[in-house]
């Protein structure tokens, strides 16, 4: 058997949860069991029914996110799951590890593609920050594959759908949550996949008003380089590269940003990237598919005036 | 003599309020050693092997800010920082670099480090022997990216772990985090024993001065062997990304022209 971890944001499965499930019953042969702690919303079950979820087993009473506790709720749910899919978000990446111990799991991390099982078991991981990839074979018999989101494509595979509540109860929590800060309303980099980035090249914060109208209209992310964040143009949630987030979104455009190596090692998966740059010889242009060398100031007009007419 | 006693005990009673409550918190920072940001990724050996020719090897960057952090955290609270490495024997000159930062001495676990959850086991038997009051790392290593050390120390130790940390301090016992979630950001307090993972943002790396790096020469660093641990794997190859055909270039004066390419021709928007 099969399973995966249904992350529960705010009542709703995420696409990464999907593409965990798409994941998961594309190797499996007897069903997939997603474990969800917290409570979903009504028809939340009928979408992972949809990527071949055949049982869902929602565990209440947690209140607030514990790495501890939600790791031990989930290995109480385990038995007769060999494999497992875990979206790489933060919080699958904090547990992961924690439930890799408790089940005596191989926990393979950043994955990027289903698993090669004609000999063993072998994942396609990503590493050296983008700069590489590594097949790797997992020996143990239960297996935790972390995987990388918007690397699996989605797959349909309708199946009918069980779903069981348990409780357990909240103690010694050794953890409390005092504040939480999201950013309401915007989409998470992350998950984004349009992402519309800036760098020093646009000279001041005061300029980020056209890449935002930019990023508006594709229905796209924010981003932006190093200094950028360093500077405190921006806040420093947005900051990609090998220090930053990594992203993997279908389309990144980079504008004024030059493409250092630790840039390239955060965005350079991305399927489709665009360059706007005013220096034919700026780095960037030999990771990107397609570009415009010339000046941003006067090039981002003219993308925001197509990009409004294409959505007419 | 009693005088002396009753001296002694003012003294080190005043000490303990110079270095506030005195909690002389015991940190252990796990640091890896990994290739120079800006090294070429190459693989040899039939793509079995990472190609270390010409490599430079640095702190694993998000150690060096747990490394700084620790030391602020000690400073404040009195204690002190220990630097444990899963490695050979070449990782020693980038072990002397972060006793030259300040860390007060370290310990080397004379393994390669082929993968997370071995160095783990290594690192929470270390942890145990020590009695540590927190066990830091980094959010992730640069060259394999696992980003799961400090998870499975956690469970490991069976203590609450906290990742990709920006924020740390120890007040009254216990420690505060600011952390980053999915789409934002959460502060968060936990009892110690903890382990938690730096995340960039944490603090401004420190660089070496001439005098730590000359007190670091007589510092203590100590190899031991490591533990026996079941295998969970192997690395069969390694592969680059396939190489970008050549960019495809639109005139500056023709703008429109690249979105019609990414809407008909790429078909990503
Ligand atoms: C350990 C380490 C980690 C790092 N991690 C990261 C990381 O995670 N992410 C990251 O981004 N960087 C990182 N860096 C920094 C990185 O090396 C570069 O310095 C940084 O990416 C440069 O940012 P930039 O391209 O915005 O600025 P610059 O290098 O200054 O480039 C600006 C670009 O804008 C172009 N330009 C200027 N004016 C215009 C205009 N009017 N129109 C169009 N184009 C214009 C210029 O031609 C130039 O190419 C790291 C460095 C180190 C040492
Ligand atoms: N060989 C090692 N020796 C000591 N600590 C390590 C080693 N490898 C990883 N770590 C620690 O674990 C963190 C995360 O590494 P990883 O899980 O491998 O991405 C690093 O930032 C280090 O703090």
């Amino acid at each position: 058997m099969t399973g995966i971890y249904a992350e529960n944001s705010e009542g709703i499965f995420k696409k990464s949860v999907l593409e965990a499930a798409s994941y998961a019953s594309q190797i499996s042969t007897d069903g997939v069991t997603a474990i969800c702690i917290g409570s979903p919303n009504d028809g939340e079950a009928d979408k992972l029914a949809k990527y071949g979820v055949t049982k869902l087993i929602i565990v209440e009473g947690l209140t607030a996110f514990d790495a501890q506790n939600y790791s031990k709720a989930m290995a109480a749910h385990l038995a007769g799951i060999k494999t497992l899919v875990i979206a790489n978000t933060y919080e699958g990446k904090a547990l992961a590890p924690r439930v890799a111990v408790l089940m005596n799991a191989s926990l393979a991390t950043n994955v990027v593609a289903l698993p090669d099982t004609s000999n063993g078991f072998v994942v396609k991981r990503g590493v050296f920050s983008g700069k590489g990839f590594a097949h790797v074979q997992l020996s143990r018999e239960n297996k935790i594959v972390a995987i990388t989101p918007n690397s699996i494509e989605l797959k349909e595979n309708q199946v009918s759908i069980v779903v069981e509540k348990t409780a357990v109860s909240e103690t010694g929590n050794l953890t409390k949550i005092t504040a939480s800060n999201k950013a309401a309303g915007k989409i998470p980099l992350t998950e984004a996949e349009i992402v519309v980035s800036a760098g020093r090249g646009m000279k001041g914060p005061e300029n980020w008003g056209m890449v935002e109208e930019l990023a508006g209209l594709l229905g796209a992310a924010t981003a932006c380089s190093k200094p950028v964040s360093d500077m405190d143009w921006r806040p420093h949630s947005e900051h990609v590269g090998q220090t930053g987030i990594t992203i993997k979104p279908n389309l990144y455009i980079a504008i004024g940003i030059s493409g250092a190596i630790q840039h390239l090692a955060g965005v350079s998966s991305s399927k489709v990237i665009v360059v706007i740059n005013k220096d034919p010889e700026a780095p960037f242009f030999k990771a990107a598919d397609y570009g415009i060398v010339g000046d941003a100031f006067e090039v981002l007009p003219q993308l925001i005036a197509a990009a409004k007419a294409a959505q007419n | 003599m009693f005088i002396f006693y009753a001296k002694l005990l003012f003294s080190s009673h005043f000490l303990c309020l110079i270095l506030q409550q005195s909690i002389n918190m015991k940190i252990l920072v796990c640091m890896s050693v990994v290739p120079d940001t800006t090294t070429k990724i190459t693989f040899t050996d039939n793509n079995t092997k990472f190609n270390t020719a010409g490599v430079q090897f640095i702190i694993n960057p998000y150690d060096e800010l747990s490394l700084t952090k620790a030391l602020e955290i000690t400073e404040k609270s009195g204690g002190s920082v220990t630097v444990a490495t899963v490695g050979l024997a070449d990782a020693d000159a980038v072990i002397r670099k972060a006793l030259a930062i300040g860390a007060n001495d370290a310990i080397r676990i004379n393994a390669n480090p082929s993968d997370g959850q071995f160095v783990a086991e290594q690192l929470a038997a270390i942890a145990q022997q020590g009695a540590y009051d927190m066990v830091l790392t980094g959010r992730e290593s640069i060259d394999y990216n696992g980003g799961q050390v400090c998870g499975l120390l956690g469970a490991l130790l069976n203590w609450p772990s906290v990742n990709v940390c920006t924020k740390m301090d120890v007040i009254d016992g216990k420690a505060h985090f600011e952390r980053d979630i999915d789409g934002g950001r959460e502060t968060i307090e936990a009892v110690l024993p903890v382990v938690a993972s730096a995340q960039k943002d944490l603090c401004e790396p420190r660089i070496p001065n001439m005098k730590g790096i000359m007190a670091a020469r007589t510092k203590p660093l100590t190899v031991v062997e490591p533990i026996a641990v079941d295998g969970f794997g192997q690395y069969n190859s390694f592969e680059n990304p396939i190489a970008k055909q050549a960019v495809k270039l639109f005139d500056a004066q023709n703008a429109a022209q690249l979105i019609d390419a990414l809407k008909n021709e790429a078909k990503v928007i």
